[in-house]
């Protein structure tokens, strides 16, 4: 493997990306065929995987479609859900010391993947060798299996006797899963989950998700700083270990 | 929704969540310390994906149903208590949803 670099840290980091990109990638098939079975035909799935080119967002947007949902529905979910890039950004941004063209790029892959490979580093230097390949590798890797996923999407038939509804639901699951370790993190999915259960059959598909965005915003402005209850276990806060909370999962296998 | 108004919701969404993107590498650090911020935002996300494995695990229109996608939920949940990787969870629960409805049900 003469095409890894020689440092044993940098060489890690390689692995962990390409490993990372490729389990993300495969999952593309499932994006690419639920999206045109939802009626997002072959060129708009393309165009969301090229330039929205974040999962959770992605899914979000073809579910409020696929459920005759409201173009501005799924505008705010998919906006919404991709607010927590823009954390991912600032927390990235001071380990890539990046200008112009390459800040421009660095920003379209900055996604969870990429951020949780960078975060897990040990120093700047690996992190920008793991932002990059994770980041790159996951563009590259994502886009070709959903447009494989959407091409494929006919001749699959129904995704539902493939269980890829189940997948889309699985996959959720499994990212918020390491975000659930807080008491207030569980206190706030168990609203949303009321909230989102309570309303699906009385509102317009994509509303009940928003409100449980807004019963979290509500949480997160008229909470306490710290739960008494919580301190011990999270001395560092909620957010700064959040991108390292996931990382602690995928990259280190 | 016609095809104009599909590309607009798609190339305007995919504008904001760039915008999002590139305003995190902009913003000042001193923006994003404050605590209330981060913590809103961490909470959002938790909330927004929670509500998302609802509407996707649960939601068939505007009907609440139990069907194939409830045990592939269960088994993806074990999956990641036992801290398996993403994508064994993600291919676990199709198959045990592809199962079930193989077998008749769901």
């Amino acid at each position: 493997m003469n095409v890894l670099p020689t440092d044993p840290a940098a060489r890690a980091a390689v692995r962990q990306g390409v490993s990372v990109s490729v389990a993300t990638g495969l999952y593309g098939i499932s994006f690419g065929a639920l999206s045109v079975a939802a009626g997002v035909g072959l060129g708009p799935t393309m165009a969301l995987s090229l330039l929205m080119f974040s999962g959770g967002s992605q899914f979000a947007l073809i579910g409020v479609i696929g459920a005759a949902g409201t173009p501005v529905a799924a505008i705010a979910t998919a906006t919404l859900l991709g607010l927590r890039n823009t954390l991912y950004g600032a927390v990235v941004s001071p380990l890539l010391q990046v200008r112009g063209w390459r800040r421009i790029a660095a920003a379209q892959v900055t996604i969870d993947e990429s951020t949780a490979v960078a975060v897990a580093q040990p120093d700047p230097a690996v992190s920008r060798i793991g932002f990059w390949v994770t980041g790159l590798g996951v563009y590259v890797l994502w886009n070709a299996f959903v447009l494989l996923g959407a091409l494929a999407g006919d001749a699959l038939g129904d995704p539902r006797a493939w269980g890829l509804d189940a997948a889309a639901a699985a996959a959720f699951l499994a990212l918020v899963w390491p975000r659930l370790a807080p008491r207030r993190a569980q206190l706030v999915a168990g609203l949303a989950v009321a909230a989102t259960a309570v309303l699906i059959p009385f509102v317009p598909p994509g509303i009940p998700v928003l409100a449980a965005a807004a019963v979290a915003i509500v949480v997160g402005l008229v909470a306490p700083a710290t739960v008494p209850a919580e301190a011990p276990s999270e001395p560092a806060g909620d957010t700064p270990a959040e991108p390292g909370t996931e990382s602690d999962r995928e990259p280190a296998r | 929704m016609t095809t104009a108004a599909l590309w607009t919701t798609v190339l305007v969404a995919s504008l904001a969540c760039f915008a999002l993107k590139l305003g995190g590498h902009l913003v000042p650090r001193s923006w994003l310390a404050s605590e209330r911020v981060s913590r809103v935002t961490t909470l959002v996300t938790v909330a927004l994906l929670v509500s998302l494995v609802v509407v996707q695990g649960f939601a068939d229109g505007r009907t609440l149903v139990v069907d194939a996608r409830v045990p592939a939920l269960a088994v993806a949940a074990l999956a990641l208590a036992l801290r398996a990787p993403f994508i064994l969870v993600v291919v676990l629960a199709a198959a045990t949803a592809a199962g079930l409805r193989a077998l008749g049900w769901g």
